[in-house]
């Protein structure tokens, strides 16, 4: 299984200088690094940096939002043109909310996520020297630089960024008279997101071929540890799902500067201009977007609930409940996943028959979710729970799922989504259960693998501050927008002041606002605590948390090929914590099963006979001699 | 050494009620400053800013000398052979407590702002969408009670202890097997319950005996146009080539029935009465939202599309329903569409068939003088060959 050339290299000597294949200069060590585990510490910089940008330009937008009527004079001197008089302008307002959408869903929760535990924790939990192509790896990472790059360069031009929503549904996208941002705005998103699709469909394909083929001796799929099923499966929608997107992107560029009419039909500009496209659909663009659209979200959570699952068990001190269903039902969103999407376009004017099965399929996908739900309440159940912080954002992610889950059930029901499409109703919901419940993985993710990245610990203390406020002030902040979204309020509007009636809402939204910069200051005490840790945190051990998972059998400094010497052999699942008979409360999963005939159970042997065997003797022994006492 | 940080900290906290105290003064100045002169000198935009950062400085300084004390007393308890702060009871406990206010919390919001909703559906299907909306609300509000209140009483009541052993339950085939198929019975039934609502709402075909009400309704950049048939009750065609300044929904008139077409300004409808309103989109998609009628769909260049609904309470009952003289039925736009999307509106006025009458009667024609002069003599005589020539010129 692991016979790749890299394995190779590493197996033999990998002492203290591994001088003798490359030597590393700054260059290749800290910029163009083929390993695994710098790449992932790019990633989740890059992935850190570019949340504190579009959190920045949330507030922004939820000034204005919280105070329609206010001038802020430094609004002009920090954003000049954007912000005339110190009041945003309207158009940059869209653009602001364009811009925020884009970078959270697809830079910080696809690639920040992703890329960082993905590129950290296949080789490390699957006991590989590195992925199977470093190089690939090393280019996905440079195209997400790129991307990032060229979608906050769009700040630059004269006309300002894409600002048709993160969706950027044509004609309003694809006509650059129809608004400022669909002119050189919208031209650097589509090309930062072409750039951005070819970075993660590298990164998706390597981590589908590490996964298949170079885990350790021993590590057979049903020993996988749930982070890499996760991680697995996310990547397969993401080769599956991201292509559409790229056909979707490529037609709209066609359409933009080719004058072909992919998307576009019977178009009139500014009540005279007839335009010459003919015969396009723009349902065609959301059925693509959307395709992508909804595995995406997916794409985004699932790395999130496999991160979770692993902190729990490990902080509960008890194995994850129904690790099986906990796989099947990964396995049942991945594909569901992809037989939802029209859920997103009930009231564009699509069959109505359609909607009626996207409304099946839908109320389906909240099946599995609601087990795994289910499975992580059992998880706790009895536990004996230690609050690190990264168990705790674990739980904060469990309790938003659910949370954000359940409104999905309104929104899945199409008769129900007639009112509340496109109102706050919706951007709470998925506030909540992307938002939310994915940046909360992450950050468990963080919190918990930290040591392993940096080989220091960072501060608990400063990590229940930050937990605690962000669990606040993201309730406070998301919780009242659902009775908005009742109250029939649209999202993505720039004020509520041209409607007497929403002027009951003002109150709301102010305290919102400031909500969100409460939350946002908290995460001052993250990047604080994540960069003094960096440099000054703790030393860690070498296995912090008592944790069962392979990575923590790799030496704390990080060496070319993660291993000195052989890589470990697994022999059992990742979940063995407190089990009865056993010394301590977790065993690892490289330790034998001769070793621990103590605490063996019969399920142990399941397709092992010889071992089954050995088992029923020592029982058997066990019996006679306690009959003999 | 605990008490000279806590010496400090108090040093620190009566130096930020001065800050406090000293930077709102110079706030309220500033702002007294600026309205009082309203011309003179430009205020200085970082002040503001500088009193928060300032703020923000001595609340990372508390946070800090907090963390410190907190430190100091951890380690001044080891020394002594005493507990040390637990952190496992304390953040079982704020769980326990975060349970409580968070729950009052979601009831607070529930019923304050829960009852800034919507009022009761104006139009017949939307009373089957609020019961299957108020269904879906007590069923998914049973489940996140429960959910919630187990998750954080498990972490409050199996918080650490090191005496205790965490119970070895890897799974269990038939609780699994329950909470499979009870959410999938419970969907199931919601399921149904919605495919059937939907079906009826976006049913096409008029029952029998029942006539609708035609109406175009036309969404640009940013405004909505409605035109509504003239006493032939038919709508004329359009095409979008002959969109212009005067014509501005591209009525083909070389369709007679287009003649006595109405141009209209605010959207009437008498109640009781199916309307159809067509939906039409010239530039970017909009979207037809009436949420008081439960109404939205969007409006898309090049796919016509329409929504059928039947208004049953007219304006004047919702203004008594909502104890509000001033109320008006309205048409947003709900799919971003450009810079003005937040101001698109449309009064939709829903009346007595008497009233609806007789506005009806004074509404002008869409075919204005100057569409007539702009299609020259070929309305002049509408003999049916003569206009067909005329306009194929
Ligand atoms: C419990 C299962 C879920 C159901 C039944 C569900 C259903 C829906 C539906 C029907 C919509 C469309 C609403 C509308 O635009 O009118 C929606 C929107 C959305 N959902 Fe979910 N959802 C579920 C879970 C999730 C999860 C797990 C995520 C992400 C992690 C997610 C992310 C989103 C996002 C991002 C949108 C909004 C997209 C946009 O319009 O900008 N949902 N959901
Ligand atoms: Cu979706
Ligand atoms: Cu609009």
């Amino acid at each position: 299984m692991s016979t790749l050339a890299v394995q190779d290299h590493g197996a033999v000597h990998h002492g203290e200088d591994h001088g003798h294949h490359h030597h590393d200069t700054f260059l290749t060590k800290y910029i163009f690094s083929q390993d695994h585990k710098m790449i992932a510490k790019q990633f989740l910089v890059t992935g850190i940096t570019m949340a504190f940008i579009a959190m920045i330009l949330s507030i922004l937008f939820r000034i204005q939002l919280a105070y329609p009527d206010k001038a802020f004079p430094l609004m002009e001197t920090l954003l000049g043109r954007f912000a005339p008089g110190g009041r945003l302008d309207s158009n940059f307002y869209l653009a602001l909310v364009t811009i925020h959408g884009t970078i959270m869903v697809f830079f910080v929760l696809t690639a920040g996520l992703s890329g960082t535990f993905s590129n950290l924790l296949i080789p490390l939990q699957l006991g590989a020297r590195d992925m199977a192509s470093p190089f690939m790896n090393m280019l996905s990472y440079w195209f997400f630089f790129a991307a990032s790059v060229v979608m906050l360069s769009s700040f630059l031009v004269q006309k300002g960024p894409a600002s048709g929503g993160w969706t950027i549904y044509p004609p309003l996208s694809a006509l650059p008279k129809a608004m400022p941002g669909s002119g050189m705005g919208m031209t650097l998103w589509l090309i930062s997101m072409v750039l951005f699709i070819a970075s993660s469909l590298m990164g998706a394909i390597n981590y589908v071929s590490t996964v298949l083929n170079m885990r350790t001796k021993g590590m057979d799929l049903w020993k996988m540890p749930l982070t890499i099923w996760a991680f697995f499966l996310t990547a397969i929608l993401g080769i599956l799902a991201f292509p559409v997107l790229v056909a979707g992107v490529v037609l709209l560029i066609f359409d933009r500067s080719f004058g072909t009419s992919f998307y576009l039909s019977e178009i009139v500009i500014g009540g005279s201009s007839v335009q010459p496209f003919e015969g396009g659909s723009p349902i065609l663009f959301q059925h693509l977007f959307w395709f992508l659209g909804h595995p995406e979200v997916y794409i985004v959570i699932m790395p999130a609930m496999g991160i979770s699952s692993e902190v729990m068990s490990v902080n509960s001190r008890k194995p994850i409940f129904g690790y099986h269903a906990m796989v099947y039902s990964l396995i049942g969103i991945t594909v569901l996943s992809f037989i939802v999407w029209g859920h997103h376009m009930f009231v564009t004017g699509m069959n109505p028959f359609l909607g009626g099965v996207f409304m099946i399929t839908t109320l389906i996908i909240a099946v599995p979710s609601a087990v795994k739900t289910f499975n992580w309440l059992a998880t706790l159940w009895r536990g004996n729970i230690r609050f690190t912080a990264a168990m705790l954002f674990a739980i904060g992610m469990v309790s938003f799922f659910i949370s954000g889950g359940l409104t999905g059930i309104f929104l899945g029901n199409a008769a129900l989504d007639i009112n509340l499409h496109d109102t706050y109703f919706v951007v709470a919901h998925f506030h909540l259960v992307m938002g939310s419940a994915a940046i909360f993985g992450m950050l468990a993710g963080v919190y918990h693998w930290f040591p392993k990245m940096y080989g220091r610990v960072m501060n608990e203390k400063l990590g229940y501050l930050h937990f605690w406020l962000t669990f606040i002030g993201a309730y406070l902040v998301f919780f009242p927008m659902h009775f908005m979204g009742l109250g029939g309020v649209p999202r993505r509007y720039y004020a509520f002041t041209e409607f007497v009636e929403w002027n009951k809402w003002l109150s709301v939204n102010v305290f919102i606002t400031w909500a969100a910069i409460m939350a946002a200051v908290a995460q001052v005490a993250f990047a604080v605590n994540f960069i003094y840790s960096i440099f000054w945190g703790k030393r860690a051990t070498q296995n912090p948390w008592q944790a069962n998972t392979l990575e923590w059998t790799a030496p704390v400094e990080h060496v070319h090929g993660n291993w000195y010497g052989e890589i470990p052999t697994v022999y059992r699942w990742p979940y063995d914590y407190s089990k009865p008979g056993a010394e301590e409360d977790y065993i690892p999963q490289t330790v034998p099963l001769s070793q621990t005939m103590s605490s063996n159970v019969q399920h142990d042997f399941e397709d092992n006979p010889a071992g089954l065997d050995a088992y029923a003797k020592f029982t058997a022994a066990k019996k006679s001699s306690e009959e003999v006492k | 050494m605990g008490f000279k940080s806590l010496f400090s900290s108090k040093k620190m906290l009566a130096l930020s009620a001065a800050f406090l105290l000293f930077g709102t003064n110079v706030l309220m100045a500033q702002d007294a400053a600026t309205g009082a002169a309203a011309d003179a000198a430009k205020p200085n935009v970082w002040l503001g800013a500088a009193y928060y950062v300032l703020l923000f400085v001595i609340v990372c300084f508390v946070v800090g000398i907090v963390g410190k004390i907190l430190r100091v007393y951890d380690l001044t308890q080891q020394i002594q052979n005493k507990k040390a702060i637990n952190w496992d009871n304390v953040m079982g406990a704020l769980c326990l407590i975060f349970l409580i206010v968070g729950g009052y919390g979601a009831y607070w919001s529930l019923t304050v702002q829960g009852s800034m909703i919507l009022p009761v559906s104006a139009s017949e299907h939307g009373v089957k969408i609020d019961e299957m909306f108020w269904t879906t609300t007590v069923l998914t509000l049973i489940v996140f009670v429960i959910t919630q209140i187990l998750l954080f009483t498990f972490l409050f009541r199996y918080r650490y202890n090191a005496k205790r052993r965490a119970h070895f339950l890897p799974h269990d085939n038939t609780i699994e097997k329950v909470w499979t198929i009870a959410p999938a019975i419970v969907l199931t039934i919601l399921v149904i319950f919605g495919f059937f609502t939907w079906q009826k709402i976006t049913n096409s075909t008029d029952a029998k005996g029942e006539h609708s009400l035609n109406i175009d309704i036309t969404g640009h950049q940013f405004a909505w146009e409605l035109r509504y048939p003239g006493a032939d009750d038919k709508l004329g065609k359009t095409n979008y080539k002959l969109v212009s300044g005067v014509n501005k929904v591209g009525v083909d008139f070389k369709d007679k029935s287009a003649y006595d077409d109405l141009q209209v300004d605010t959207m009437y409808l008498p109640v009781g009465k199916t309307v159809r309103l067509n939906i039409h989109a010239q530039d970017v998609i909009h979207s037809v939202y009436m949420p008081h009628f439960r109404v939205q769909l969007n409006a898309v260049p090049g796919l016509p599309t329409y929504f059928k609904f039947k208004p049953t309470m007219t304006t004047a009952a919702m203004r008594r329903e909502v104890g509000d003289p001033a109320f008006e039925y309205l048409v947003y736009c709900n799919k971003i569409c450009g810079g003005a999307h937040y101001n698109m509106k449309k009064v939709v006025r829903v009346v007595e068939e008497t009233e609806y009458q007789a506005w009806l009667a004074q509404q002008k024609p869409y075919l204005t003088d100057q569409i007539k002069k702009d299609l020259k003599y070929a309305v002049v005589k509408p003999a049916e060959t003569q206009n067909r020539l005329a306009l194929n010129n």
